[in-house]
């Protein structure tokens, strides 16, 4: 628990301005609110949620291509949201980022090649060309590809070894941290499995620290030591891994549990079913954005917002368990 | 990956995947009336730049003895004048040959000069949305609202009519449509993974404008300069036939056409011969750039 | 007699490059009631098996087969005429997007509509009244108002509800759903599969799921078809599948899942599956498999009987163990 932080978000938050025709003023659509964590070097964190809940916003301020609307957001020593030019792209090459869909995320035109050694050129300028070709090389190696795929073109690969290709390309700069952006739901089963063992393997040969994003909680389970799960734009409950798949606390949490198809036929359970849709995020609920489909919503959670609290090991937004820890606390007292 | 799969190569060899030229060119040559056009197209190509060799006269020679002289299989024809005379005894077949060169030249520098100048204003349309976009974009709908012959004739008329006008008044004809094929494309390609990636790589705006996503959008612009040129020889020689474009001596097929209209009834050939001329060059164009957008168009692929 | 019966069904595309053989020699049958899960990775050529039942391929595909009935009647001998009158009456398909599969043009009462009128031949106001029934059946809340609403009004979730009702409308014999929750978030998906199963189970109707998911198939099959490279290489019910797989590629694939692995290391399956132009000579599997010999290269295996899980293999497993192999513990695969 003592590794160095080289990520550390403080409320940090993201507004979008969407135009509603010519006679209306923009809305206002908050993607991201009030997320703060830390990651540690060497660790993943991950990040859960469904559609619109914010996890691919936090990939694009994580990666710095845009910018947070409010709060900080610290790479290693530095803020992001303070630094000058040249301190910032000093840190575009700490963060890299790998996207979920193998075949937009490689140019068409360019070979690996030159895919690869595109970073070197810009960032790197003092670098020889025989030694930028040497690093492809090796690297191209590192992710289990051989010498002769550099002279190829995208098209001629299939999605895993794309999905290798764009993990190579992320790791020229040696970055220390790596976002994930769903990195393996694009991909079967047998190839998710050999992307995933090497992820793994490049974090303990190359100290990488993860940003795992996704929604497959099963492949969470695998890669995570932290976990957070994110509701409409908001953390909702953060807990280390094994904590949260044992003892979930937030109502949300334990409906994505048991939402979540498990390949077992001899497993019996009772499944949470939650109601309704996921809600609009240019109109969210009142109080806690989960009320509407919480089965253990009560008055409170309709007008108050949750905070996040501190439950033993986890942190939770809602009141449902604040409830029962009073409930507890008056018992025993 | 596995390194252990030395039985593979016992097995019988297998077809490789072709690669993407021999792909583009499978594809291209599967439509027969592209490959035909594609024929001629070079046969025309080979014609223009060996012109002087090809020739058996220079264009301007007057044969004042020979004027009007037709064709050498119709009658009262000269074998020494294979397509006939014109109508100051110059040899017909020379100022056709010569007239490709000019025609063919007028067609490649429009397209170079408005795709050149198309592409940079299209990207940086795509790229700095706020007035830049507006104004380029705006500029481009009002060239787009003028009827494009009359566009080149203002334009001939106020900068004077001569060849290098022509080709500077068409090329600005054509310059909205390269704006806006470069635009859209470039849009679509911005918010796709690879370029931001390179953006997170470090890459500059320049350097995805031109370095990134301008390979990725130049299909559909390599098709629309193929049109283009077919079009462009048109209103050239429709500027010519109005006595706009190239003037007089040069043998132009609009202007041999204009000059030639009173003697449609008695010597029929020399209207005729350069509006074929025109015909079978802007048709063989069209139907090499209907093969390439077939080829080059990944909608219209067959997997 | 089986609802849907198939036997030695083949599908080869003609392609720019020579044929591509995407579904080889593909047998199932299904049954009234039942829920048969048809399970593979892309390229399996389970979607196209389906679509060449329901006569939805392009014209590039040729299709053979010895049988293909479906409720007594023969497909193969049916016109396009009396075909159409089967298909979106008796048999249904739900697809993977349900954004793009509702024609955004119409409203939702239309589309419900069209086939009531169609193949039942309802009159306005019957329509209206079956579709908010149909509606109310895929639980969309306030279905009269839900009728005039356009597709894009709609979440996905909403959407594939909207195309479950349609392929309800005429009350099917058979529904194949192709991958109906791929494209849906995890609570949905969870909704929709239980709605999906539920109708099933009211009216007697054979389902077919097609699906690449092994959590999806464990929860909702009775039946599993696992597919390799356009070949049925397994057919188990779904308990037994899961607790012994018969055929190495099913067993890898299960193993390769991260929820039951044992450490940080998943036992991934080496290579990609072969495309048109590395199909290996005699068993598909055979460049993947650990425990492949020279048998397995040079004789097409065979399809072993019900007690092996109709495994189309040489070396079928049992507990893990291979039967009849020369080395029993396999080889080590590089990753």
């Amino acid at each position: 628990m003592n590794a160095p932080v080289v990520l550390n978000a403080s409320k940090l938050a993201r507004f979008y301005a969407v135009p509603r025709g010519a006679f209306k003023a923009p809305a206002t659509v908050k993607a991201l609110a009030e997320a703060s964590f830390t990651l540690e070097a060497g660790k993943t964190l991950a990040v859960v949620g469904e559609s619109g809940c914010g996890k691919s916003t936090l990939a694009r301020l994580v990666t710095m291509i845009e910018e947070p609307s409010e709060g900080h957001l610290m790479i290693g020593d530095t803020d992001v949201v303070n630094a000058d030019r040249e301190a910032l792209r000093k840190l575009r090459s700490e963060v890299q980022i790998v996207f979920q869909n193998p075949y937009g995320s490689l140019n068409p035109r360019q070979k690996i090649i030159d895919a690869l050694a595109e970073p070197l050129i810009i960032n790197r300028k003092e670098m020889s060309a025989a030694d930028r070709k040497a690093a492809v090389l090796d690297m191209l190696k590192r992710v289990g590809l051989r010498p002769e795929h550099a002279n190829r073109y995208p098209h001629m690969f299939s999605g895993g070894q794309r999905q290798r290709i764009a993990i190579a390309r992320a790791l020229m700069l040696k970055p220390k941290i790596l976002v994930l952006d769903e990195p393996v739901s694009a991909l079967d089963v047998s190839v998710q499995a050999q992307v995933l063992n090497l992820l793994v393997e490049l974090q303990e040969s190359l100290g990488l620290s993860y940003l795992f994003i996704s929604h497959g909680l099963s492949v969470v389970r695998h890669m995570a030591d932290e976990i957070l799960v994110m509701y409409l734009g908001r953390v909702v409950e953060r807990a280390p891994r094994e904590k949260l798949f044992e003892q979930p606390l937030h109502p949300y949490t334990q409906a994505l549990l048991s939402a979540t198809p498990m390949a077992d036929p001899e497993r019996q359970r009772e499944r949470i079913r939650l109601k309704g849709e996921l809600p609009s995020p240019f109109n969210p609920p009142t109080g806690c954005a989960f009320h509407p489909r919480c089965p253990r919503a009560f008055d409170k959670c309709k007008v108050e917002r949750p905070e996040l609290r501190w439950h033993g090991e986890t942190e939770v937004a809602c009141w449902a368990v604040e409830r029962d820890e009073a409930l507890v606390a008056t018992q025993a007292g | 990956m596995p390194a252990d799969r030395t039985v593979t190569a016992a097995a019988p060899t297998v077809k490789a995947p072709p690669g993407p030229f021999v792909a583009f060119f499978r594809d291209f040559s599967e439509n027969r009336a592209a490959l035909v056009g594609l024929i001629i197209l070079s046969l025309l190509v080979f014609v223009a730049i060996f012109a002087n060799f090809l020739a058996p006269y220079s264009p301007y020679e007057q044969f004042r003895d020979f004027v009007r002289t037709p064709p050498a299989w119709a009658e009262g024809g000269n074998s020494a004048f294979l397509l006939g005379t014109d109508e100051i005894g110059r040899d017909m077949l020379s100022r056709l040959i010569f007239g490709a060169r000019l025609s063919l030249f007028i067609g490649l520098s429009v397209v170079v000069a408005s795709m050149a100048v198309g592409i940079v204003l299209g990207l940086v349309a795509a790229f700095a949305p706020g007035w830049p976009s507006i104004v380029i974009m705006r500029a481009m709908d009002v060239i787009l609202s003028v009827p494009s012959l009359l566009l080149a004739i203002v334009i001939v008329a106020i900068i004077g009519p001569s060849l290098t006008n022509t080709i500077i008044a068409i090329t600005v004809v054509y310059l909205p449509y390269y704006v806006r094929l470069v635009r859209a494309s470039a849009l679509q390609e911005k918010t796709r993974d690879y370029v931001t990636a390179a953006r997170v790589g470090g890459a500059g705006t320049l350097r995805i404008m031109f370095k990134t996503v301008l390979p990725n959008c130049m299909a559909p612009i390599i098709v629309q300069a193929a049109l283009t040129i077919s079009n462009a020889i048109l209103e050239a020689a429709a500027l010519g036939f109005l006595g706009l474009g190239a003037q007089p001596p040069s043998p132009e097929w609009g202007a041999m056409l204009a000059s030639a209209r009173e003697f449609l009834q008695s010597a029929p050939w020399i209207v005729t011969e350069p509006g074929l001329a025109i015909l079978i060059t802007v048709l063989s164009i069209n139907l090499v750039g209907d093969g390439l957008r077939d080829a080059l168009d990944p909608k219209m692929r067959r997997s | 007699m089986p609802l849907l019966e198939i036997d030695d069904l083949t599908v080869e595309f003609k392609t720019a490059s020579g044929q591509f053989r995407a579904v080889d020699g593909v047998s199932l049958t299904v049954d009234r009631g039942e829920i048969l899960a048809i399970v593979g990775e892309s390229g399996s050529g389970k979607s196209v098996a389906m679509l060449a039942v329901m006569g939805l391929l392009p014209w590039t595909a040729t299709v053979s087969a010895k049988t293909l009935a479906f409720d007594g009647r023969d497909l193969l001998t049916l016109s396009p005429r009396e075909r159409r009158k089967v298909i979106g009456k008796d048999m249904a398909m739900i697809f993977q997007e349900p954004m793009s599969s509702l024609n955004p043009c119409f409203t939702v009462g239309y589309q419900i509509g069209e086939s009531l009128k169609v193949h039942l031949g309802l009159s306005k106001s019957e329509r209206r009244k079956r579709s908010i029934e149909l509606l109310e059946a895929v639980g969309i809340p306030d279905p009269e108002r839900r009728l005039s609403a356009f597709p894009h009004q709609l979440s996905g979730g909403m959407s594939q509800r909207v195309m479950i009702a349609i392929a309800l409308a005429c009350r099917p014999k058979l529904i194949i759903a192709d991958e109906p929750t791929t494209a849906l978030d995890v609570t949905i998906q969870a909704q929709i599969l239980e709605l999906l199963v539920s109708l099933q189970r009211e009216t007697d109707t054979g389902l077919v799921l097609i699906t690449h998911d092994m959590g999806v198939v464990a929860e909702t099959a009775e039946r599993v078809s696992v597919h390799y490279a356009g070949q049925k290489i397994e057919e188990q019910p779904v308990g037994p599948l899961f607790a012994d797989p018969h055929h190495p590629y099913t067993a890898a694939l299960l193993a390769a899942l991260p929820e039951r692995a044992k450490g940080k290391h998943l036992p991934s399956i080496p290579g990609v599956v072969p495309g048109q132009f590395d199909r290996p000579p005699a068993c598909l599997f055979e460049p993947r498999c650990r425990f492949a010999t020279d048998r397995c290269r040079t004789k097409v295996p065979p399809r072993q009987g019900a007690i092996a899980g109709f495994a189309l293999c040489h070396y079928p497993l049992t507990h893990g163990r291979p039967i009849g192999h020369p080395n029993p513990e396999g080889r080590e695969v590089a990753a």
